[in-house]
């Protein structure tokens, strides 16, 4: 396969484009933010989304989905980047979907993929239990009971807790905390006895929340795939994820350096445009190389998914770490670039900055993947 | 079978009849390919034939159209080729500025005469070239050159000085940017012509580099003379030829950050060792490798992404500057880690010990990358100024 998008690509780049400058721009961010939504997003915006197939756009043919592959989700993403648009695409999309169909049996995929794709169906993967991403470290337990599983536990930073119907809760069903093995995944209604939902506002005016399981009984069915077997398939959904991740940093990079290109080209101090001095000519050239750059490690790890095969985990925290690292710097710089305006609420470039760290965070930052990249290449 | 597939069994099974065993060696630098020309430099007696061999067939310059002496095979066609000389580990039969630099010139901007008689010479690598462009007073601002040629009727008379001409001492031919006028802007007034250097009013002498070799050399010229047929495009108008054979040399400079030689994983784990986990036992030097060997990977997929977005015809403008700039700056970093994790070895100069001295050679002749073919800063000029359209002081 070449590294470049063709004619049905570039189209759906296009109409995501043109759709979300319209309906979920950065400025429809900030009326959510200030009319205090509890959801985080339009749901009017997530319906116009399903009806143009995005819930399902990597979602296989065979179960209602559009079967683009993830480098036609990846596309939608960046654009999602670029406007910082809200909606469930993320965590039921990119990463919910994802999971069920890596783990699940062809029966639940049947059932929950379909339900997604037809945008009748809201779910959140529910992992973290500390600061950190670090699933090995899950202490949440399982333990069998009755005709299914007690599940004990919290969990941090679940994405639009506050609207998901399901969770999809990892949880340890043996073995110590540390240890990668035995951990299974549940999906768990809402509205389920003994689970309690905190909502969280974050930084970036995105919903999460904080789940807290007590004495939480389910039944065999709820227990997706098989019992103490889901570290593979969780392994695969979060380099997917991680790779999604890094295709939204891409778009809010590139967004985040033209605007500020553009301020560079209208500011005028000392008499002259800012843009012509050269201090500052020189480090948008360099970011503008990095970008390329970013560009391209994303489009690489992106293809990889859908080809399949080995090799995957070292595209995964390549992309994530270096798109880390670019929107780190394109984030700084912008704020930087725009001097005291950018550092006032009132200008939309500090919440390139804010969702920038979200994002950066979600599912391991620049230091866990660099790390993990340097593991995976044997040192 | 496909056509292409066809083509790669034909291929291997000429390459596996032709390719001389002595020719499917690693080679430590590309100085040690074969570089052809009048007095061609012999480091192994099969680097002829292996050059005769492939040239015959046109894969000197498989890219290039058969009538200059070229394969004209596809780019499809010439990746299958490169990827079966690898398959062998085949060196480059035949490498020099012909090839990656005046080639594309003259293919875009020659006359049918000049391609006819330039060209053929190149791919069998009988003519080696050397490249006129800097002078000591025009470096980065290269277009204010002073090296003057008067009009003798068939011929301009050239007299001035050249700087950092790579080889010249061993070139046959030079293309040189000389000033023809000097009444209008400084680019304009530049004239590209070819002449042959074995003339007695033409001088070299070798520069000797930090690195203690020298590729380079200072050019003069006393009255050297240059046939009008040789020269290149309109009188005056050679500033356009020049800058298009800049973006080759970039390419050329920035693929030496693409493909590291050695591991140096490897190399940093048998200095340092690994803890009870596996992990290279520095945590500082593990994170500089980290880094560079991501920014090597996604540097290496941009230049393979920008060569697929050219042949779909989208391309990305001065990529060759962005190529010539990141590229340059890796293999810097490349050899500073190179140093860094061989240590006080790395600083060896002479002897068996050290190779001769030659990863320390080598790191000292990497930190001319960013100054050769334009340096670093003068790409993040081309950059700012020609793809972020950003404003003139």
């Amino acid at each position: 396969m070449t590294l470049v998008l063709n004619e049905e690509q570039l189209m759906l780049k296009d109409s995501a484009a043109g759709f979300l400058a319209q309906k979920a721009s950065v400025s429809h961010l900030r009326a959510l933010r200030d009319s205090n939504s509890s959801s985080g997003f339009d749901p009017a915006v997530w319906r116009a989304m399903v009806d143009m197939g995005w819930a399902g756009i990597a979602i296989p043919e065979a179960f209602g989905g559009l079967g683009y592959g993830y480098t036609g989700l990846g596309l939608v993403l960046e654009q999602i980047g670029r406007h910082l648009s809200s909606s469930p695409l993320e965590a039921t999309v990119l990463v919910a979907a994802t999971l069920i169909n890596e783990l699940g049996t062809e029966a639940q995929k049947e059932q929950w993929l379909s339900a997604i794709a037809a945008g009748n169906c809201q779910m959140t993967l529910a992992l973290q239990e500390g600061k950190h991403h670090a699933p090995e470290r899950t202490a949440l337990m399982a333990v069998p009971k009755g005709a299914g599983y007690r599940l004990n536990g919290s969990k941090q930073f679940v994405l639009d807790a506050s609207t998901a119907q399901y969770f999809l809760v990892v949880a340890r069903s043996a073995g110590e905390v540390g240890e990668g093995d035995a951990l299974s995944v549940f999906i768990v209604p809402a509205d389920t006895k003994g689970l309690r939902i905190e909502a969280r506002s974050m930084v970036d005016s995105r919903a999460a929340g904080v789940l807290h399981l007590d004495a939480v009984q389910l039944g065999v069915e709820a227990l997706l795939g098989e019992a103490g077997q889901a570290r593979q398939a969780l392994e695969r959904s979060l380099d997917i994820a991680n790779i999604g991740l890094a295709a939204q940093l891409l778009g809010l990079s590139l967004e985040a350096f033209e605007r500020s290109l553009t301020y560079l080209k209208e500011r005028k101090q000392f008499g002259q445009l800012i843009g012509s001095f050269q201090a500052l000519q020189h480090r948008a050239a360099k970011m503008f190389a990095e970008l390329e750059l970013a560009r391209s490690i994303v489009l690489q790890a992106l293809q990889a998914i859908d080809q399949g095969g080995d090799g995957l985990s070292l595209l995964a925290s390549a992309a994530k770490a270096k798109l880390c690292e670019v929107a780190e710097l394109v984030s700084n710089e912008a704020v930087q670039m725009h001097g005291g305006i950018g550092m006032t609420d009132e200008h939309d470039i500090g919440l390139f900055l804010k969702r920038a760290r979200v994002l950066q965070h979600s599912f391991g930052d620049y230091n866990y993947h660099l790390n993990r990249f340097a593991q995976l290449k044997g040192y | 079978m496909s056509k292409l597939e066809q083509f790669r069994d034909e291929t291997r099974a000429w390459l596996e009849a032709n390719c001389p065993q002595s020719m499917r060696v690693t080679l430590h630098s590309f100085e040690d390919i074969y570089s052809g020309g009048r007095n061609p430099e012999i480091k192994h007696p099969d680097q002829k034939l292996w050059c005769d061999r492939m040239a015959e067939r046109g894969w000197t310059v498989p890219h290039w159209p058969k009538e200059y002496g070229g394969g004209g095979l596809s780019g499809e066609e010439v990746k299958v080729l490169r990827q079966e000389m690898a398959r062998i580990n085949a060196q480059p039969p035949l490498e020099s500025f012909g090839i990656s630099m005046l080639g594309p010139a003259l293919l875009k901007f020659g006359s049918e005469a000049q391609k006819q008689e330039h060209l053929p010479p190149i791919a069998r690598g009988e003519i080696r070239w050397c490249q006129g462009y800097s002078e000591p007073n025009a470096g980065s601002d290269l277009a204010s050159l002073q090296t003057r040629a008067v009009d003798k009727g068939d011929y301009y008379l050239i007299n001035g000085q050249k700087i950092w001409t790579s080889y010249a001492d061993k070139s046959d031919w030079i293309f040189c940017l000389v000033r023809t006028d000097s009444s209008g802007s400084k680019h304009e007034g530049i004239s590209f012509v070819l002449f042959d250097m074995d003339a007695p009013e033409i001088t070299t002498r070798p520069i000797k580099l930090i690195s203690g070799n020298s590729p380079f050399c200072e050019t003069f010229f006393d009255n050297a003379k240059a046939y009008k047929r040789n020269l290149i495009g309109e009188e005056g108008k050679g500033w356009t030829i020049a800058k298009y054979l800049l973006t080759h040399e970039r390419e050329m400079i920035s693929s030496f950050g693409a493909a590291p030689r050695e591991s140096l994983a490897e190399a940093a784990i048998e200095a340092f060792g690994s803890d009870a986990s596996g992990r290279l036992a520095n945590g500082v030097l593990r994170q500089s490798l980290a880094q560079y060997q991501l920014d090597a990977m996604a540097f290496s997929a941009t230049m393979a992404r920008v060569r697929d977005e050219a042949k779909a015809g989208q391309g990305l403008g001065a990529a060759s500057s962005i190529f010539k700039y990141y590229g340059t700056e890796l293999n810097k970093r490349r050899n500073e880690l190179n140093v860094a994790l061989n240590g006080e070895a790395a600083l060896g100069w002479e002897g068996e010990a050290y190779e001769g001295g030659r990863l320390c050679r080598d790191w000292l002749r990497s930190k001319g990358n960013s100054i050769e073919g334009g340096t670093s800063e003068i790409q993040l000029n081309i950059i700012s100024k020609r793809v972020l359209g950003l404003p003139d002081a």
